[in-house]
């Protein structure tokens, strides 16, 4: 066991237990560790945004290479900032459809052909199968998917074969949100367990953990 | 019993606390060591790198912030050693503004445990701003969104960059993220480009990425600490076989070996908790 000399383990060891005191209950200790995490990682972001995103992409190509074309996005961005003045905030609103506009047009085809086209490709059952096993495979997830859109259509009431089927897509739903919870367990604890192998190894200096 | 199964269902919450502290610290003080075997979509991302041809390219995007650390640290660093180890060249970039420094820590440990030398071995092009723009930027001419590396040395001089223009060139993307960006990079790099593209993501997330491996928009999947403790535990049998003496901290099989005596502990806990409700409500 060789406890850490290194002064910023023991900054980052000692938060780390100021955030854990929350488990007793809301305090100074908690709420300062709190509010230093958003501070630094807002300072941080700031930072590595001008540097890496700023400088190179607007700032060198128009104020040091005299690129005019800079101009216009320069123009729409400096709109973000007339949210401040209320006379005229309505311009704000130019720059965000500008934004819109671009990113509907890019996304909604790749979007389509990536959520919908492919997934429906998928779930359609393709004769014949190499082994029993994928056969059994996809017609699970032919009948889950069939029987779990079932069960959001609400233009026909639950009743008779059509609840008969939504009660069978409510259990793949169940089935879903089971696996989900336990992956939600597995993280939860993997977070917890990073912090332990911090403290126990990086901090105290207990070789077995890491 | 009925009493008993009762009290015990109405435990204070903070002894389970201590319960679930001391499941997760123990097995990290005295590990078990629990073996871990490959499950078929870890398997299937470990296979691509396995068999691609030296001097391949592969693109790292460590798309993760320090709140995810735990699970999808491991999962970047095993695999671009792996890719050092095969002579695959890792390409590391990301889109998150904390992923850089992170990212980077992954590159000086490959340095510091097999040799691994900047711009001949690897490249590290750091953070670039702007999601789908930088994606959709790499298949076009991947110099345009990165013209210089992190260190500021021109993408054209790194010799490990010569050849590498766009997807085209890259054999496969890999995103490691705590988020949905995984599922950017299927729509702007696979959709649009056909790149082959990969996840690995937080066990949280990992439900919703299941589509993505059967519809085949991904390659494979590492799913949260299992899948790093799976890929970490490979990488280290690789190593071990070509006689490196000296071997990284294996953060997530030991972690892994935590989580499973910490999961056995919540099924007692759910078990517990079930037999006290029945045996209240047939009480009344």
């Amino acid at each position: 066991m060789h406890i850490s000399t290194d002064p910023w383990v023991w900054v980052a060891a000692i938060l780390t237990l100021a955030i854990f005191t929350f488990l007793y209950k809301d305090n100074p200790l908690f709420k300062f560790a709190e509010h230093l995490f958003v501070g630094v990682a807002t300072g941080y972001g700031l930072v590595i945004i001008y540097f890496n995103a700023f400088k190179p992409n607007l700032y060198q190509p128009l104020f040091v290479e005299h690129n005019l074309l800079y101009i216009i996005p320069f123009f729409f961005g400096i709109l973000y900032f007339s949210a401040a003045i209320p006379k005229f905030s309505y311009m704000m609103r130019w720059p965000i459809a500008l934004l819109l506009g671009i990113g509907s047009g890019l996304s909604i085809p790749l979007s389509f052909q990536t959520y919908i086209v492919e997934h429906t490709k998928s779930t359609i059952l393709r004769f014949p199968y190499p082994n029993a096993a994928l056969f059994i495979n996809a017609l699970i997830l032919f009948i889950g998917v069939l029987t779990v859109l079932i069960y959001f259509y609400f233009s026909y009431p639950h009743k008779g074969a059509i609840g008969t089927i939504s009660r069978i897509g409510i259990i793949f739903i169940m089935i879903g949100f089971g696996a989900s919870f336990g992956y939600t367990v597995m993280a939860r604890f993997s977070l917890l367990v990073g912090r332990i192998q911090f403290l126990l190894g990086q901090w105290l200096g207990i070789h077995t953990v890491m | 019993m009925r009493d008993f199964l009762i009290k015990l269902s109405k435990i204070e919450r903070r002894y389970i606390y201590l319960a679930l502290f001391l499941a997760l610290t123990l097995p990290l003080i005295f590990p078990p060591n629990f073996p871990q075997k490959m499950s078929p979509t870890v398997k299937s991302v470990f296979e691509f790198i396995d068999t691609l041809p030296p001097g391949s390219h592969v693109l790292l995007s460590a798309d993760y912030d320090a709140s995810v650390l735990p699970e999808v640290d491991p999962m970047y660093r095993a695999v671009l050693k792996h890719c050092i180890l095969r002579g695959v060249i890792p390409i590391g970039m990301t889109l998150y503004p904390q992923g850089a420094v992170l990212a980077l820590d992954a590159f000086k440990e490959a340095e510091e445990y097999l040799g691994a030398r900047r711009d001949t071995d690897y490249v590290f092009l750091g953070y670039q701003a702007g999601f789908q723009a930088v994606i959709l930027g790499i298949g076009e001419n991947i110099k345009n969104v990165f013209p210089k590396d992190y260190f500021g040395t021109p993408i054209d001089s790194i010799p490990a960059m010569r050849g590498v223009n766009n997807y085209k060139d890259i054999a496969l993307v890999i995103s490691f993220s705590g988020s949905s960006v995984p599922v950017t990079w299927v729509i702007y790099a696979y959709s649009k480009y056909h790149q082959k593209v990969a996840a690995a993501v937080t066990a949280v997330s990992a439900a919703d990425f299941y589509p993505y491996i059967q519809t085949g928009q991904f390659v494979g999947m590492l799913a949260g600490m299992k899948g790093a403790a799976e890929y970490e535990y490979a990488v280290r049998k690789i190593m071990k076989d070509e006689g490196i003496e000296k071997l990284p901290p294996a953060k997530a099989v030991k972690g892994m070996d935590a989580n499973s005596i910490g999961h056995l502990l919540i099924m007692l806990f759910i078990i517990i908790g079930n037999l006290g409700y029945f045996a209240a409500k047939r009480r009344k």
